[in-house]
Order: C-alpha cells, then sequence, then structure tokens
C-alpha cells in the first residue's frame, strides 16, 4: 500500500489538486476514498514539482476539500482481460455492470495501448462482406480497416451498425472467431438498450464485448471507454485470433468530453474550442485498427459520428476523415426520400477498397463497375442540378437520360431493406444492369473487353422497363 | 551527482528547474528510461523540454542527462531501404527487440553496426583532403553507389589509408592530419544536426524538370529538380495517392519518404509496394532508392516535428554525392499540428487559428532547404522537395495552405468535386499553378519537341475557355450553345477525361513518356483543328460527335501502348477519315 493523502487543495471542475505530494508519476491511476464509503478513480494529468493535477472519473460531486484520501497505486490505468469478455457488459472504465461479478483476469493491460510498429503491420486485403449494396460495391469494407459512419442526428445510423454486425461474413472460419467490441459513448439510454437487444435478438451476445458510458455518466469515463474497448479488442485479437469489429458511438460525444476536459484544465484552445491535440488524440484511438505480422486475429473499426448540423468541415468528421481510411457518409436527403440505408455514395470512399477487391477477392469486374457508377453519379448530380434552373424538359437527351439512371440507381441499388442480404454476385450485377440503362458511349471508365461481358442493353431496358428515348430508336434505326 | 531533474510534466513537455547546463535545441535525456528529448526553452529559472517519446510514468525528480549536442542524425551505409521513426530509430531493428508495439526507451543504434560494406578507397597517402571531398565508394544497393565525404568544415593531409576489403560502419578507413595538426579518423559514417542546412559550393539556376511521367503535371504544372512543390486537398481527394505515385516515377536517383503523422497502413503499403515495384531504368526494386521516415499519426508528436528535418539532412547528404534527391512529406500539416500543440503546452501566445506566430518563418525554413546545388565536391545534385497539405475542413484559406503558397513554386490544388467523380489526379487545373514553366521550356524544347509548350499553351487555352463556358452551360444548359463553343466543350472533355485523367492502376497508363505525352497532345490537337474545319463547312457538331471519333481519341491512352508510340500516328489519318463520312 502507498501513503494515502489526506484531504485537497483545490477542485476544479472535475480536476482536484493536491500539494505536497511525493513520489508521483505521470498518467498514474488514483484512488480516491471518501468519508461515506464510496470509492472514486482518477488520473494523475499534470505534475509541477510537489502538486499534482488529478482528473476524477466519476466527477467531483459530493468531495470537499477535507472528506477525501488519495492513494495513488504507482500504475497506469489497466484493464484486466481474459476470454471470459465475451458476453460481458462494462461500464466506460471497465468496471463490469451486468451484475456478474469480476472478471477472473488472466493478465492486465495499460488501456493506452503503445504505438503499432509500422514495419510489424499486415496491409489489410481481405474483404468483409457485409451484405448492403452500397457498402459492398462501392466502400468496401477491409479486415483490419477503420471506416467511419459520418451521420447526423436522427439518421439511421444504429440501424445501419446493427445490420453490418448481422450480416458481416468473413470468409473462413464460419464466424466461429469473429467477435464484436461495441463501445457506446455519451449514447442515450434507448440506443444503448437498443443495441443490445438486436445483438440478442441476432443471437449474436455471447460473441460481444460491451463498454457503456451513457450520456448521464461522468464525462472523464467517456474519455476512457474507446480505451478500454480497444484493449479489449486488441487482447482478443492479437492473442485469441479472432476477428474483431469495433463498433465506437459516438465520436462526437468523445470529443465534446475531451473539449470540456481540455477547457477545465485551463489549455489553450484549438479551432471550435477544441483541444489543438484533437488530432493526435483521435489518432491514438484510430490507429489501434489494424492487422499485426505473426497474429492470426485482425481489429476492423467502424467508429460513428455524428456531424453537428450535417457539416462534413466540422472539426471532429474533418479531422477523423483525415486518419480514417475512408468514410460512409450518410445523406439526409436520401434519408428523406425514404432510401435505407442512405449512404451518400460521391463523399463516401473506401481507401483500401483498391487492393481487397477484384479477382481472387471479389470480382474481375468490380473495381472497372464501382468507378464507373461514381462517375455516372457524379453526372446524375450535374444533370439534376441543371434540370433545377431549366427543368427537366429543356434537358439534352443524354443528360435525361442520366436523369432516369439516377433515379433507378437510388430506388434498386442504394435502397434496400433493413433484413435483405445480397451477395457479392448479386450486388455487382445489379450494378451492370443499372449502368446498362446508359448508352454504351457514355460507360468511359471502362475496357472495351469488360463492357462486352458485361454491358446488356436490351436486359437492363425490359429489368427497368426504361422508356427509350426517341433520338436512341432514331439513331439505332439510322445504323440497321 | 546529477543536480537537473525533472521538476513538471504536461504531456511531452517537461521543465527542469534551475539549470544552467543546457543550450537551445540540444539534445537530453530525459528520466530513468532515458527518453530522448530536447531543449526547447530557457529562461533563468526554468529549462523548457519536449520529449521524442510517451512521458507516462515519469515523476518530478527524475534526472535528465545533457548531451551537448543538438539532435543529429547517423549519415552513412545502410540508409537505403530501411524505415526510420523521426528520430532515425530503425523501425524493424525495434521490432526484432520490443515485438510488434513500439516501447518507450528504445536505444537501437540508427544504422546497422555490424554489417560489412565492400569499400573501394578512392585516395592515396599525402593527398589533400578538404571538406565534401570523396573519399571512398561503397556499393549501397543494387542501384545506388555511397560515395563516403570528408565532413564539412574538415579539411587535411591524408596520412593512412585502409585497404580495400569489407569494414564495419565504425571502422576506420582514413586517418588525417588537421590543419591544426590534430590527427582525425574517418569512419564510414558522420553524424550532422538535423536542424542545420548541410554546406553547398553554390546555388545554381533551375532549368531542368523532374520528370514524373504523370501527364498532368509533366505537361501542365511541371517541378523542376531542386523545386519545391505543395499538395493542398481536403481528405479523401488523393494526396497520399499523388505522392505515391511521383515516388514510384519520378526520374529522381533518390526518394526520401516522410510519413508524417499519417496512416501506418499506409506505410506498410509503401513498404510492400514498393518492394514489388522495379525502377523502370534499372530494372531493380524500388526500394533500392527509397527511404522511408515513419512518423505515424499514434507515434509521439514532438518526433512528428523531427521527421520532416530528419528526412531532409538525409536527403541533403544524398545529394551531397551528386545525386538528385526527392523527398515526399506527407503531410507538413500534421508537422504544423504538432507545432501548434508543443506551442499550446508552452502557452505561447497564439496566431492565427492557434498556430504560433513563428509558423511562417518554419514553413521557409523547410522550403528553402531544397534547390539545385553545386557541392562541395563539385558534382551537382538536388533537392525537391512536395509537401502535402491537410487543410481542415478542405479551406485553403487557412494558415498552413496559405502560408506554404508563399514558399513554394508548384501548387498542385486537389478537388473534392473531382475527386467525388473519381477523376485522378483529382488536381483542379484552374486552381494550381508552377512557376518553373518558363525556367523549363528550354529544356522541353531541346528534350522533347519544340512545339511542346506552345501545344501545352493551347490546351490551358482550351480548359479555360471551357471553364467560362461551363458558366453558361450551368444557367441554362449546353445545348443553345452555338456549335463552335459545344466544340470547345467537347474538345475540352477529351483533355480532361483522355488526357488529364490518368489511372494509376493501369499498366500502360500509370506512367506515361514524356514522347507520348507530346504525340497525344498532337492528337487532341489535330483533332480539335480538323472539326474546326468540318463545322465551319457548316455541318453541325451532333454529326461529329456520332462518328464516335471523339471517344475513340479519349480512349487512346489505353489503345497505344508505351513501346508503340508509331501507332499514334496512324490517329491523324483516322481523324480525317472519320470527318470525311459526314455527309
Amino acid at each position: 500500500m502507498g501513503i494515502q493523502y489526506l484531504g485537497l487543495n483545490e477542485i476544479s471542475g472535475p480536476l482536484i489538486f493536491l500539494d505536497q505530494v511525493d513520489d508521483v508519476h505521470y498518467e498514474e491511476m488514483v484512488e480516491l476514498h471518501l468519508d461515506n464509503g464510496e470509492k472514486r478513480l482518477g488520473r494523475v494529468v499534470q505534475l509541477e514539482g510537489k502538486r499534482a493535477v488529478i482528473q476524477v472519473f466519476e466527477g467531483t460531486n459530493g468531495i470537499s476539500l477535507t472528506n477525501v484520501k488519495t492513494l495513488f497505486t504507482g500504475k497506469a490505468m489497466e484493464l484486466p482481460l481474459s476470454k471470459e469478455l465475451l458476453g460481458r457488459v462494462f461500464n466506460g472504465s471497465g468496471q463490469p455492470i451486468d451484475g456478474l461479478g469480476d472478471l477472473y483476469a488472466e493478465k492486465s493491460k495499460d488501456i493506452n495501448g503503445s504505438p503499432l510498429n509500422p514495419v510489424s503491420r499486415v496491409y489489410p486485403r481481405n474483404y468483409i462482406n457485409t451484405g448492403i449494396s452500397s457498402i459492398d460495391a462501392l466502400t468496401t469494407l477491409i479486415r483490419g480497416q477503420k471506416l467511419p459512419i459520418f451521420s447526423g442526428s436522427g439518421m439511421p445510423h444504429n440501424e445501419l451498425a446493427v445490420q453490418l454486425v448481422k450480416q458481416a461474413k468473413i470468409s473462413e472460419g464460419d464466424g466461429k472467431n469473429f467477435g464484436i467490441v461495441f463501445a457506446a459513448m455519451g449514447v442515450k439510454n434507448d440506443v444503448a438498450d437498443y443495441f443490445r437487444r438486436s445483438f440478442e435478438e441476432a443471437g449474436v451476445m455471447d460473441k460481444v464485448v460491451m463498454f457503456i458510458n451513457l450520456s448521464n455518466d461522468p464525462i472523464i469515463e467517456r474519455t476512457l471507454t474507446p480505451r478500454c474497448a480497444l484493449t479489449a479488442a486488441e487482447y482478443l485479437a492479437y492473442e485469441h485470433d479472432m476477428h474483431i469489429l469495433v463498433i465506437l458511438t459516438d465520436i462526437t460525444s468523445y470529443c465534446e468530453a475531451l473539449r470540456e476536459f481540455s477547457s477545465s484544465k485551463g489549455e489553450i484552445p484549438g479551432r471550435k474550442g477544441y483541444p489543438g491535440y484533437l488530432y493526435s488524440d483521435l489518432a491514438s484511438l484510430y490507429e489501434r485498427a489494424g492487422i499485426i505480422q505473426g497474429a492470426k486475429g485482425s481489429v476492423t473499426q467502424i467508429p460513428i459520428l455524428t456531424m453537428p448540423n450535417d457539416d462534413i468541415t466540422h472539426p471532429i468528421p474533418d479531422l477523423t476523415g483525415y486518419i480514417t481510411e475512408g468514410q460512409i457518409v450518410l445523406d439526409r436527403s436520401l434519408n428523406q426520400m425514404g432510401v435505407y440505408p442512405p449512404v451518400g455514395i460521391l463523399p463516401s470512399l473506401s481507401r483500401l477498397m483498391k487492393d481487397g477487391i477484384g479477382e481472387g477477392f471479389t470480382r474481375k469486374d468490380h473495381s472497372a463497375l464501382s468507378n464507373q457508377l461514381f462517375a455516372a453519379y457524379a453526372k446524375v448530380q450535374d444533370a439534376r442540378s441543371l434540370a433545377s434552373v431549366i427543368g427537366e424538359d429543356e434537358l439534352s437527351d443524354v443528360d435525361k437520360q442520366y436523369m432516369s439512371f439516377g433515379a433507378l440507381f437510388e430506388e434498386h441499388f442504394l435502397n434496400q431493406g433493413f433484413q435483405e442480404d445480397r451477395s457479392i454476385q448479386t450486388t455487382l450485377d445489379l450494378g451492370w444492369d443499372l449502368l446498362s440503362v446508359l448508352p454504351r458511349e457514355e460507360l468511359d471508365r471502362v475496357d472495351d473487353e469488360v463492357l462486352d461481358e458485361f454491358y446488356n442493353h436490351e436486359k437492363a431496358v425490359k429489368r427497368f422497363s426504361v422508356k427509350q428515348p426517341e433520338i436512341i430508336k432514331e439513331l439505332a434505326g439510322n445504323e440497321a | 551527482m546529477n543536480e537537473n531533474v525533472i521538476y513538471s510534466i504536461n504531456g511531452p513537455v517537461v521543465t527542469v528547474k534551475n539549470a544552467s547546463v543546457f543550450s537551445m535545441l540540444e539534445m537530453v535525456y530525459v528520466g530513468h528510461k532515458k527518453l530522448m528529448g530536447e531543449v526547447i526553452s530557457i529562461s533563468r529559472d526554468a529549462t523548457t523540454i519536449q520529449v521524442y517519446e510517451s512521458t507516462t510514468g515519469l515523476q518530478p525528480g527524475e534526472p535528465v542527462y545533457a548531451s551537448h549536442q543538438p539532435i543529429q542524425v547517423t549519415l552513412g551505409p545502410g540508409i537505403l531501404r530501411n524505415i526510420f521513426d523521426g528520430i532515425e530509430r530503425p523501425l524493424r531493428a525495434i521490432a526484432k527487440e520490443s515485438g510488434a508495439f513500439i516501447e518507450t526507451g528504445s536505444a537501437v543504434a540508427p544504422l546497422d553496426e555490424e554489417a560489412l560494406w565492400q569499400v573501394t578507397m578512392k585516395i592515396k597517402v599525402g593527398d589533400k583532403l578538404v571538406g565534401g571531398q570523396i573519399y571512398a565508394t561503397v556499393p549501397e544497393t543494387d542501384l545506388i553507389e555511397h560515395r563516403l565525404m570528408v565532413p564539412p568544415h574538415m579539411s587535411g593531409e591524408v596520412v593512412w589509408v585502409g585497404d580495400n576489403k569489407t569494414y564495419r560502419i565504425h571502422d576506420e578507413v582514413v586517418k588525417l592530419r588537421l590543419d591544426n595538426g590534430d590527427l582525425q579518423a574517418l569512419t564510414l559514417c558522420q553524424k550532422w544536426p538535423i536542424k542545420t542546412a548541410r554546406p553547398v559550393k553554390e546555388r545554381l539556376p533551375i532549368s531542368i524538370p523532374l520528370v514524373t511521367g504523370q501527364r498532368i503535371f509533366d505537361t501542365l504544372f511541371p517541378i523542376a529538380k531542386g523545386g519545391t512543390a505543395a499538395i493542398p486537398g481536403g481528405f479523401g481527394t488523393g494526396k497520399t495517392m499523388t505522392q505515391h505515385q511521383l515516388a514510384k516515377w519520378c526520374d529522381a536517383d533518390i526518394i526520401v519518404y516522410v510519413g508524417c503523422g499519417e496512416r501506418g497502413n499506409e506505410m506498410t503499403q509503401v513498404l510492400e509496394e514498393f518492394s514489388e515495384l522495379v525502377d523502370p531504368k534499372s530494372q531493380k526494386p524500388l526500394t533500392d532508392r527509397t527511404v522511408l521516415i515513419a512518423n505515424t499519426s499514434n507515434m509521439p508528436v514532438a518526433a512528428r516535428e523531427a521527421s520532416i528535418y530528419t528526412g531532409l539532412t538525409l536527403a541533403e547528404y544524398y545529394r551531397d554525392m551528386g545525386y538528385h534527391v526527392a523527398i515526399m512529406a506527407d503531410s507538413t500539416s500534421r508537422w504544423a499540428e504538432a507545432l501548434r500543440e508543443i506551442s499550446g503546452r508552452l502557452e505561447e501566445m497564439p496566431a492565427e487559428e492557434g498556430f504560433p506566430a513563428y509558423l511562417p518563418s518554419r514553413i521557409s525554413q523547410f522550403y528553402e532547404r531544397a534547390g539545385y546545388m553545386k557541392t562541395l565536391n563539385d558534382a551537382e545534385g538536388s533537392v525537391s522537395i512536395i509537401g502535402a497539405v491537410s487543410p481542415q475542413g478542405a479551406d485553403f484559406s487557412e494558415p498552413v495552405t496559405q502560408n506554404t503558397k508563399r514558399f513554394v513554386r508548384c501548387f498542385w490544388a486537389l478537388d473534392k468535386q473531382l475527386a467525388y467523380a473519381r477523376h485522378y489526379f483529382a488536381i483542379n487545373w484552374n486552381e494550381s499553378y508552377s512557376e518553373y514553366v518558363n525556367d523549363l521550356s528550354r529544356w522541353y524544347m531541346r528534350n522533347v519537341d519544340a512545339r511542346f509548350m506552345n501545344c501545352r499553351q493551347q490546351l490551358t487555352a482550351l480548359l479555360a475557355e471551357e471553364t467560362k463556358l461551363m458558366e453558361i452551360v450551368k444557367l441554362i444548359g449546353s445545348d443553345v450553345l452555338p456549335d463552335d463553343q459545344k466544340l470547345v466543350i467537347e474538345i475540352s472533355k477529351v483533355i480532361r477525361v483522355g488526357y488529364l485523367q490518368q489511372n494509376a492502376f493501369h499498366p500502360e497508363d500509370t506512367y506515361v513518356p514524356l514522347a507520348k505525352q507530346m504525340k497525344m497532345m498532337d492528337v487532341i490537337l489535330y483533332l480539335y483543328k480538323q472539326s474546326k474545319k468540318v463545322l465551319s463547312e457548316g455541318k453541325p457538331m451532333s454529326l461529329i460527335l456520332k462518328t464516335g471519333i471523339f471517344d475513340k481519341v479519349i480512349k487512346m491512352k489505353y489503345d497505344v501502348a508505351n513501346n508503340q508510340l508509331e501507332l499514334l500516328d496512324t490517329y491523324m489519318p483516322m481523324i480525317d477519315e472519320a470527318l470525311a463520312q459526314i455527309e
């Protein structure tokens, strides 16, 4: 047992200050014993001579300058770990809250982790089949990737996350070595409940580790939640060869907790009041996704964040986008049109996709198809903005065809049911059928060889019962 | 008894009270683990140190050791093919020692001290040597001969020379009697402080392009050997892809790739890809000419600041041997943010957006270390800097982009809209510029074709015209335009899609020699000229488009292989034929 210090010198927000302390380590864990028997945890965040600044995870409510004993543990914050993690529910700082008692730990690890050496990483190449067309075809999720969902309040990002969890398949191991670590940061009670219920209904609860910090829980604990979750994920992935999908929701609440804590420490704020180290801090979370040499498992991250005011240039989505390997952006107007999942494909991107698709992974035409779909859909947007000025009737024939392609694409390709699980073959074939609605000359991103194999205008016209514009018939007539 | 002990700790910033032994920018070792740090401010009562590693677990009262030297890198054979962190610690050796995760306080020698190198002496006893002179050579990789140079500011007479045989890097190979009479041994390596530029004899005017094989750069916005360029762009616009393409294909002898605060997987990708790819000139793996500096975003922030300088110093060292070096820094914004973070911890008065007021001067110091130089040994070498900038919210008016713009002469602006349409390189031709066009036009005329610059001018004029017309089209649609303006729009589409857009994954299109670029321009401009003629005969634009010749020209980049350039000459008759069919 170390020395206990009686009383405090100052309290400010979640921070307490102690003078005349000896032998304290930077970032070590602190136990606070209140007179009423309550025990709280804290961490040293600043040291100046014999003065220590400590952040209290559970908040400083009820703490006075005299009613508390402080004990320095001499260790950084650690999370107890064992295979028994699966199926358990913890609070944000890793204490069990499911009433099943403490975890029988095999070992414990510093929740901050250490930076992963780039030479020990394995470049991710294996794709995860999510059964969702817009993601599989256009922003393919790769094992070991960090691919956030940029959403906004009121959009169905939680449903999408649940669907991803239910449908995500990896090719080998029959899903036996597949697990989910779920970290809720500052989410509403209902949302946490929704996730728990959905996991139970899908029968995957024994594969899930949950860390839950609700929106009325202390903010300091919130800054620890993702770190606990990732420590658990790394342990399961690298020591038990599991493929772990980590869902972090909601990163926006996490960043706001960080801002609150930073300003209570009196730090100089950067953009929009967020601390200047927000980028480094987020990176220390996101960069913990990956695959390492010699381990069979992997850590894949799907962080979810709600863009304040749907603004993608807000510091949180902005910095996230610079760290993660792509993003899936949900689009409010698609959502209003009733398209589910409302993935706005143009700003969405998967950076690792190019190496995980094609022959040997999905199908050889995959990359050509996705390039062409992106290019064509970009033209749809141009045509639509033109139509909003001059009216649809005045559009050129090609633009009109793009308009009809756009509508079909949203209706058949983007839109799919919450329960609908499409195979990659179905998705790719559907993509070609939609592209075949357009005249062949318009498909300028694809080699002729591929077009010969997959372009089939008649089939497309039949399938979607498109009305042929007059001019095309005329031209066809001329040539014949 | 060491009386210099830690007083306070705040993130990576540590202070020591009442110390007088430290000097500015001196390297120090902090704590019992001997974490590497650097002195960044000194006052009468406190010395401030930024620590290059995680400070978790440090205690006030732990010792701080002075080194009496600024932060230095070790220069010698073994740098190429290697991957270092921001302070020149070899990541492979660290991985061997401490596993997949980087522990703090890893003390590993930068270069392999046991490896044997075959040394060929270039001097004999009695020779008078001056700083920068080459005294021996070592075949470092199959591609690059490492030339050992007398450290700058040192001169003397050779009194002993070792035999031509294999040595380790710390073995003595030459002994010099210095001008002041002292005896100085030379080994295979030397040290140099990273924040000081290595001296050269003189700066030469810029006249040779850094040929990249990427059409938009070589043709529209060329960069010179010894030049500077910035690639700003929001996330997902392809900064890293662009940097990778340039690192793979540009005709520099040596590539220094600095991953500064970026993704770990990207560095792994570079490692994997470059060892598979071969240099088009020598058929050797690209890693033979590459050195990687990886300071990923989750590594300590202070070392991120150092990584840029470490990369530059390695680049300058190879330049002094007479090589053309290109350094890719991805991304300089992360470096600027590291400055901001440290500045915030020091509680300095912030300027714009929290960045310190000295940001512009740091940026200019960085880019000014580029140049085409005559080295101390009278060879010619160059350092070209290509820095990516990640502006917050893709807003180019933010301080890092704006200040970078002042100090670079090539500005390759990446555009979100183009990236959304998967038009790569997503470089916006209206916002980008290169100030080197005039400096380089002579070279293009002599080495490619006398008409090159003229054709380039015509392309840019057409694109500018198109931009103006698109304003109108956005309002009223393209149907109402007269045919000659429709032609401008159509031919610009050929330029955009068929010329500027380049597919990095297509075997023929990923690298395009200058001769092919010239011929492609010829074909496009010929198509424009002939179509204009047909229009003047009163035939409508729609019939010209119906011939399909425009689509044919767009696809020529895929249809004509790089070794069959004569096929491009067949396009002119093809155009004539197609246009002649129009009734």
